[in-house]
């Protein structure tokens, strides 16, 4: 386990082409690593994540995205996520590869990849259309029933990057509330990047609390607030009010463009980023 | 956060929609729930006749209370006023997918006249006209929970001949189809609109018009109707809003408006609570 400073880690172990999945369920979103693999231009990336959220907005927005797979790609209580829209209606900035599934799929999908098995399974899709626009959807037979189960191939992804509330010294993660699939995405991923919000001496984490142990982790960069507008419970809450406004910045390209600019990338870092918004009120 | 009291002979449709919704709710119901009127729906069902109802959100909130509604679904009032919070496949797997849910409560874009309901895109899939937010949790809620209700505002736009694509099965073709091909749910039991309320007719299961809100004239509801809608030989009227729904409901909302309410740009470091202070706060 490394621990290091965001930037030299994305740079170090996120690179053009990769599969990556920035994962958790509304809570810990990595918005701050999602913001610097977006201010070091990485391209043509598989972005994964069952719900694309902001931050997928915005990296599908400025084109660091080839592909998407996702379950619910909408801006949470508020309506369209209008970037990804434009990707996909438009083609603008660039065609987006969409791979789509079910939430309870692409769980299992996630679930498979923690188990290194090939695929999960599920009782789902029947009669739905979504096999018929992805293909990776089948079914098999039950050796023992005979019925027919759906089965989604594994989630692998090349790099798994999760926010936390704290990490130890020696790289052990823990993570409590909200948790989502945090837990299937990090064991499935090749590589384990992990944001946390601080590095304590000693986590006395509860016995059965969700605890990633530091040999699962690659390498891990204390970022406080890094999950903002997103949240990290016992720290801050959701910026409700963020993802309202984003509607209306998301919205049009121009002005994506210019608030991408003025706050992510003129911003050296997520210290900076949160002082650009401060000064903008 | 008193609602003024003369207001509460006055209604609007989808305050309407949202009570009827919740009428629908029984005490204990095991509840599955989306977020926006569904979410609204259970809730004040919970604050008015269903104080037990179990409220499960797919982010892994089990039995949750939440003071206000919540604008994600993973919010974090839902997890600090919850029985249990378990990761999101367990929510999925050994939860609805095992049956344990009696009502799915659930929103669409578009439904036909089977209850088969798009939340994927308008126009075709590869080039569509308008890409919607997709399946989420809808599809293995539709598949698995006992029953689902459907709650969305009734026109022509969305009350379709034909789906632009089926994102969640009803009742497929009808006449059967949807046991047939196994899948364990009931399906849609009820229909709740801002007009009135369908259920699906015995053996055809097509949608049927059984209920209609005061003011509100069958021809109207037709109207709103992409394909020759089935009435019923007896249609009931559903009783208007009580005051003390509306007082409820409008509370509900004033709470949640206010909570959601501020200035984004106006973000603030605050002190940093203690690993300690973090882990007090559950």
């Amino acid at each position: 386990m490394q621990l290091g400073s965001l930037q030299e880690i994305i740079d170090q172990y996120i690179h053009d082409g990769q599969s990556v999945a920035l994962e958790g369920f509304t809570h810990l979103i990595p918005f701050a690593a999602g913001h610097e693999i977006l201010r070091q231009k990485k391209r043509d990336l598989h972005l994964i994540r069952m719900t694309p959220d902001l931050i997928y907005d915005q990296l599908i927005g400025v084109g660091c995205a080839r592909a998407l797979t996702f379950s619910w790609g909408g801006n949470p209580g508020v309506g369209s996520l209008h970037r990804l829209r434009d990707a996909v209606e438009n083609d603008w900035p660039r065609p987006l590869e969409i791979h789509e599934h079910s939430h309870a799929g692409m769980a299992a999908a996630y679930i498979a990849g923690a188990a290194r098995m090939p695929f999960g399974i599920l009782r789902g899709y029947v009669g739905t259309d979504l096999p018929g626009v992805n293909s990776e959807v089948r079914e098999v037979r039950c050796p023992y029933t005979n019925e027919k189960i759906a089965t989604v191939p594994a989630i692998n992804p090349d790099v798994t990057v999760l926010h936390a509330q704290a990490a130890d010294r020696q790289g052990n993660v823990f993570i409590r509330g909200i948790v989502g699939a945090q837990k299937e995405s990090a064991l499935a991923a090749t590589t384990l990047i992990v944001t946390v919000e601080e590095v304590v001496e000693s986590l006395d984490a509860p016995m059965n609390a969700i605890v990633l142990p530091h040999w699962v982790v690659t390498a891990i960069a204390e970022v406080p607030t890094g999950a903002y507008p997103s949240y990290a419970l016992g720290y801050y809450a959701r910026d409700n009010a963020f993802y309202l406004a984003w509607d209306e910045i998301a919205r049009d390209r121009e002005r994506f463009s210019e608030w991408i600019d003025r706050h992510v990338i003129s911003s050296r870092n997520h210290a900076e980023f949160l002082d650009s918004l401060a000064e903008a009120a | 956060m008193n609602v003024d009291s003369s207001s509460l002979n006055k209604y609007t449709p989808d305050e309407m929609m949202t009570i009827a919704a919740a009428r629908l709710i029984w005490p204990g119901c095991v509840c599955f729930v989306g977020i926006g009127v569904p979410s609204a729906a259970a809730n004040l069902a919970r604050l008015t006749h269903a104080p037990d109802i179990v409220l499960i959100y797919e982010s892994g909130a089990i039995g949750t209370q939440p003071r206000v509604l919540p604008l994600s679904i993973g919010d974090g009032e839902l997890a600090e006023t919850a029985d249990a919070v378990v990761p999101l496949p367990e929510i999925f797997s050994y939860w609805l997918q095992a049956g344990r849910i009696d009502v799915g409560f659930l929103g669409a874009a578009q439904i036909d006249r089977f209850g088969n309901l798009n939340t994927t895109v308008i126009g075709g899939y590869g080039k569509p006209k308008t890409r919607m937010p997709g399946a989420g949790g809808a599809p293995e809620i539709a598949h698995h929970a006992k029953q689902i209700f459907v709650v969305l505002k009734q026109s022509p736009r969305s009350f379709v001949a034909q789906l632009d694509f089926c994102t969640s099965a009803g009742f497929l073709n009808g006449n059967g189809e949807r046991a047939r091909r196994g899948i364990p749910g009931a399906g849609p039991q009820g229909v709740i609109t801002d007009l009135g309320v369908l259920k699906p007719a015995a053996g055809s299961q097509e949608l049927t018009l059984v209920a209609r809100y005061e003011n509100v004239s069958v021809d109207k509801v037709r109207a709103a109707t992409g394909w020759p809608l089935a009435v019923a030989d007896i249609i009931d009227v559903v009783a208007p809003p009580t005051a003390d729904e509306l007082r409820v409901l409008r509370d509900l909302h004033k709470r949640t408006d206010i909570a959601h309410a501020g200035d984004a740009r106006r973000f603030r470091k605050t002190p940093r609570p203690s690993l300690e202070q973090a882990r007090s706060i559950a």
